[in-house]
């Protein structure tokens, strides 16, 4: 009897189960539905899903997925043609576009800022370094943190007897080219030495991680380690972020202000094929550290449902998508920019 | 007494008949399926270390013999090198032997050696074999999670104390050597303890009795007589904990912090062959995957040799103290 009992408790749960996940997986595909995949850049990652569940949710038509595997492999995979669209925060090399045999339309889609994040406890306030300072933390020619010309731009904080520990990405990166891109153009010794790259022959003590979100999560859990994120990735996980000095001499914090003053007093140089790439802004108030990031999408889709489904994904994350940048720690294109962006959509057939 | 033909005794039902033809057959069938499952074995082994070499020959013939002694992984400039991997690979392995063996092996004679109630003995075993039933995932959380903020005070104190010794030049950041030195040697110590504890059963009671006969006490009964007599047992443990350790990935790739750096300090990032195989192939390209196959191989022949090496050992240990079989 009691035997009996516990099996049919066994089956009603079961039935339970099965029934509450049945509830829980999305309609089925309408007829006529259309399924787009991306993979790409970690850096826009958290945007990207955001305007994929919003727009699903006016279009349960179009099905999107989007793989933050890096932007190296979202170019890779781009020319391998594996996606529907690829996502990158380094556009694409002059190199890589003459790879692309099905033709490539580069669409900035939003701006962002890198944060160096740190961390240190027992250290409280605002760590500024100037330019000279943190490429010398990043050619590994300082190597610990009360070293006396770290502590002389911050007289006022107490400074640990600690190691640096370097933290950089191990994949293939489009985080890792803006950074090594704004070094190149800070240092001429950076420029000579690592240079600029998807990939960094960091010094040799630095740790690796994969994703900027494995980056951030190493930061958060090595004391004196010290690091490159988007900015976004930082603040959600409370890492405190370094006050750095721009080419006009000013140490400027990252914020989504500093951003977007940055992006504005710069957009001017925005070459005809949207690769706009500002590995040293100029201006009083702009923040040093900041990219653009585009999706990758081909200039002919032989399926003339997914091109328009795409065209509509894209141009609405262009207009409608961009009140939503800064909610998620981005920042939305000046509109001169989205009116080139969307125009380059339109020419996707 | 009558005689009774063999023929006769065929045809009875009696159990002492001769083997009929079904019993030969299926002693035939037996004996092939078994040759046929050793052969497998050899098979196995030799297509794997065929189809990884064949994999890794474009980067063999590039890269040559500079691939095992340079430091450089750099994707981008197709300069790939793997001396701090295997050097991470044969510290970190040889620490956790040095733990999971000594700690292994005294457990061992603790659990054997009547110092407990057989029941009591048993109940512990059973517990020290569920250790190898934990996944290696879940003991790399641990280690991020519990082990290295106990370990971090530790290891500062001693970098302030002693920074002097190369071991300690460092100070613990979170990822490093020595978390993943002590999760490794706890991974291995259900291996080492369990076949060590095999071994030492194996002897037989009398052994024991006739040193104590002797006049010998319980330790120098342990160390002069137990310990020696199941040498080649416990040399088997140290060598499969220790090709045990060559090989754990997850929990490594986790702990160890990807530092492609050769350092004695215990407490810097390091990276190990395992961890570098299973963070880079799942975004490699064509060009790094060649390289990585090259990785993959050198760790096979490192974990070869060092069974090889092992073997002999053992083989010295049984004519030294275990007459010659």
């Amino acid at each position: 009897m009691m035997r009996r009992r516990i099996l049919l408790a066994a089956v009603i749960g079961g039935v339970g189960l099965m029934s509450a996940a049945l509830a829980q997986t999305p309609a089925v595909p309408a007829a006529g539905a259309v399924a787009l995949h991306g993979a790409g850049a970690t850096f826009p990652a958290p945007l990207y899903q955001k305007w994929i569940a919003l727009y699903g949710k006016e279009h349960p038509a179009v099905h999107i997925d989007y793989q933050a595997v890096g932007s190296g492999e979202g170019i890779q995979r781009f020319l391998a043609r594996s996606v529907d669209f690829g996502a990158s925060d380094s556009a694409m090399s002059d190199q890589q576009l003459r790879q692309a045999k099905a033709g490539a339309v580069l669409v900035p889609t939003t701006g962002s800022i890198l944060a160096l994040a740190y961390n240190l406890p027992g250290v409280e306030g605002p760590l500024k370094l100037s330019r000279a300072v943190y490429t010398d933390i990043f050619l590994g020619k300082i190597r610990h943190w009360d070293d006396p010309r770290i502590q002389e731009l911050n007289p006022e904080l107490k400074l640990p007897k600690q190691v640096i520990t370097l933290v950089a990405r191990q994949d293939s990166s489009g985080t890792t080219y803006a950074m090594s891109n704004h070094l190149s153009a800070a240092s001429e010794e950076w420029r000579r030495g690592p240079g600029t790259g998807n990939v960094i022959s960091w010094p040799s003590v630095t740790m690796t991680a994969r994703g900027n979100e494995g980056v951030a999560g190493r930061i958060k859990r090595s004391w004196g380690s010290f690091g490159y994120v988007e900015h976004g990735y930082a603040k959600r996980l409370g890492l405190p972020v370094i006050h750095l000095q721009n080419k006009a001499g000013r140490y400027v914090a990252p914020s989504f202000e500093s951003g977007r003053a940055t992006l504005a007093a710069n957009v001017g140089q925005m070459p005809a094929d949207l690769r706009l790439f500002l590995p040293d802004p100029d201006g009083e108030e702009a923040y040093p550290l900041i990219s653009l990031t585009w999706l990758l999408l081909y200039d002919h889709y032989p399926d003339a449902a997914k091109s328009a489904a795409l065209k509509g994904f894209v141009s609405w994350a262009l207009s409608e998508g961009q009140r939503h940048s800064e909610a998620e720690g981005y920042i939305p294109l000046t509109d001169s920019v989205a009116t080139l962006a969307r125009a380059a959509v339109e020419r996707v057939r | 007494m009558a005689s009774v033909s063999f023929e006769q005794l065929k045809r009875s039902d009696s159990v002492s008949g001769p083997p009929s033809s079904g019993d030969y057959t299926l002693d035939r069938g037996f004996r092939a399926v078994a040759w046929a499952s050793a052969a497998l074995i050899l098979v196995l082994v030799a297509y794997i270390v065929l189809e990884i070499g064949g994999k890794a020959m474009p980067a063999i013939s590039q890269y040559g013999l500079g691939f095992l002694t340079t430091t450089e992984w750099n994707v981008q400039a197709e300069r790939f090198g793997i001396l701090p991997q295997i050097w991470g690979t044969l510290y970190s392995s040889l620490l956790a032997l040095l733990l999971g063996g000594l700690f292994g092996i005294a457990i061992a004679i603790f659990l054997t050696q009547d110092f407990l109630p057989p029941r009591l003995a048993a109940v512990f075993r059973t517990i020290i074999e569920l250790l190898a039933a934990i996944p290696s995932v879940v003991f790399g959380l641990w280690g991020i999670y519990v082990l290295i903020p106990l370990l971090r005070p530790v290891a500062n104190w001693l970098h302030d104390v002693a920074g002097g010794i190369p071991f300690f030049s460092t100070s613990l950041s979170g990822p490093g050597l020595a978390p993943a030195a002590l999760v490794l040697a706890i991974m291995i110590l259900p291996t080492v303890a369990s076949i060590s504890v095999d071994a030492l059963r194996q002897i037989p009671y009398k052994v024991k009795e006739a040193a104590y006969g002797m006049g010998t006490t319980r330790w120098e009964a342990i160390l002069k007589v137990m310990l020696p007599t199941a040498a080649s047992g416990i040399l088997a443990a140290l060598v499969l904990g220790f090709g045990r350790a060559l090989g754990e990935t997850m929990a490594l790739a986790m702990l160890i912090g990807n530092s492609n750096q050769i350092s004695l300090s215990l407490f810097a990032p390091a990276n190990t062959l395992a961890a570098l195989l299973a963070s880079s192939f799942p975004e490699a390209g064509q060009v790094e995957i060649r390289a990585l196959m090259y990785a993959a191989l050198a760790l096979l022949a490192i974990t070869l040799i060092v069974n090889a090496v092992g073997l002999a050992v053992m083989k010295f240990a049984t004519r030294k103290f275990e007459a010659e079989r």
